[in-house]
């Protein structure tokens, strides 16, 4: 075997490509109707970066498997929190319907009456001393993760007049890869309060905002217990292929 | 049941799920007591890799967060999706997060990681992927640093040859006694080069 030096000898390596995002996925970083974002969106265009080893790998968070008790918000305290206890359920899959395994989920949310467990969040609805807001699992084999907690209430905020948050549940999700990251926000079937909502309007297709709401489900739904909700989350799968045929295609002059 | 649809004008795939901002309070949710430790205190060559976040007024941003995602010094990654196989360090996690604090400074302790092949032939110079959230960020923002010292590894990249020399320039950290620094801008004069991936 010969030694080369590395920089002479760099391997050729088969690399997973992930799709690029479709325009009217995710919401414009400019949105004026959310007023935190005037300051804080980009002015430049985005430059393209291709997707190399560092993109197409992401952590592997197996050594912070959480515990059942960080699944389950209702029992972190010694007492339970108010409010109605629910479960949320759901699958994480690429957009190819592969399962993603083995990763990480995180949530947070405000309590029954709306309030937060942060400095930050003093309107007058009180902290409860049995509700962190906080949880976080793995999925397991086929993609599914399942969370215990409350029914998060609404909330007033600043942004317009009678500015009021529908009732959602943060989500954090890695993926498989550093492409595939997302945070986002789940939210609550038939909820009046879509209709004021800047986060809600700055999805730009309608039908994106479908795939932030979860289902009610009485097949999870525990009798004497707690509401099922079921919610799957969809990340970035393969690069499409071209449709059969398109490459064939011939177009006359 | 399953909540999920097929894509409009693509029924091969499924729709994705939209983002949506961290908001305000994603302290409560997302801080890790050992977020910032990418790598082991005592590792050969650790560095701190730090600096401020800045929004278009030239004000720190006291709510955002950055994550980091890197290989270790010898190039390679802890994941499975690595076609090399996975190998890392141990003690090394490669991943990072830090929740700018009440000056929007981060702070990450880390390693410089290896230079990387692109899979073309070609080397990358090291550098670090980097997501950077926070309240009025409806979608994360992408970047990477990289290390104004490794000039020549700096000058034969494929990805700071693609960028105009002021974006290629945001990109660059410093060294500093303990590592390096580097701000984030997010809007306006010296605004950071971020990346659609």
């Amino acid at each position: 075997m010969t030694t080369t030096p590395a920089r002479s000898a760099s391997p050729l390596l088969v690399l997973r490509r992930y799709e690029h995002v479709p325009e009217d996925v995710h919401p414009p970083h400019d949105f004026p109707g959310y007023g935190s974002t005037r300051l804080r969106h980009p002015l430049q265009a985005p430059f393209d970066l291709p997707q190399r080893l560092t993109e197409i790998t992401g952590p592997v968070l197996g050594d912070r498997t959480p515990s059942l008790d960080d699944a389950d918000l209702t029992r972190q305290h010694e007492g339970e929190p108010i409010g109605q206890r629910i479960v949320v359920h759901g699958r994480v899959l690429d957009s190819d319907g592969r399962a993603v395994p083995d990763t990480l989920v995180e949530i947070w949310q405000a309590n029954a009456g709306g309030r937060y467990r942060h400095d930050v969040d003093r309107w007058p609805s009180p902290v409860d001393p049995n509700f962190s807001g906080v949880g976080r699992t793995t999925t397991d084999a086929q993609g599914r993760y399942r969370f215990t907690t409350i029914q998060p209430g609404a909330y007033p905020w600043r942004n317009h007049r009678n500015a009021w948050r529908p009732a959602h549940i943060h989500f954090s999700l890695f993926g498989r890869a550093f492409t595939q990251r997302l945070v986002t926000q789940m939210y609550f079937p038939d909820d009046s309060l879509f209709s004021q909502d800047p986060m809600i309007a700055s999805i730009p297709d309608p039908r994106g905002v479908e795939r932030l709401v979860a289902r009610f489900d009485w097949e999870t739904t525990e009798p004497d217990w707690a509401l099922g909700y079921e919610w799957d989350i969809v990340l970035r799968g393969d690069e499409a292929t071209p449709f059969e045929g398109e490459d064939h295609e011939e177009e006359d002059e | 049941m399953s909540t999920t649809a097929r894509r409009a004008g693509n029924p091969a795939k499924l729709a994705l799920t939209p983002s949506q901002t961290v908001g305000p309070y994603l302290s409560i949710g997302l801080t890790w007591p050992d977020g910032p430790e990418v790598a082991a205190p005592d590792a050969p060559g650790a560095l701190v890799l730090s600096g401020r976040l800045i929004d278009g007024a030239g004000d720190t941003v006291p709510d955002g967060m950055l994550e980091i995602w890197q290989a270790d010094a010898a190039g390679r990654f802890d994941s499975a999706e690595d076609p090399r196989g996975a190998l890392a360090t141990p003690g090394f996690r490669g991943y990072g997060r830090s929740l700018t604090d009440a000056g929007g400074r981060f702070w990450f302790r880390t390693v410089k990681p290896g230079a990387l092949p692109d899979g073309e032939g070609g080397w990358q110079a090291p550098h670090v992927d980097v997501t950077v959230m926070a309240r009025g960020l409806l979608d994360r923002l992408v970047t990477r640093v990289y290390f104004a010292d490794e000039e020549e590894a700096n000058a034969a990249d494929p990805v700071l040859a693609s960028l105009p020399a002021a974006a290629r320039d945001t990109l660059l950290a410093r060294p500093t006694a303990d590592g390096y620094a580097l701000d984030v801008v997010l809007q306006g004069p010296g605004e950071t080069a971020f990346f659609r991936l």
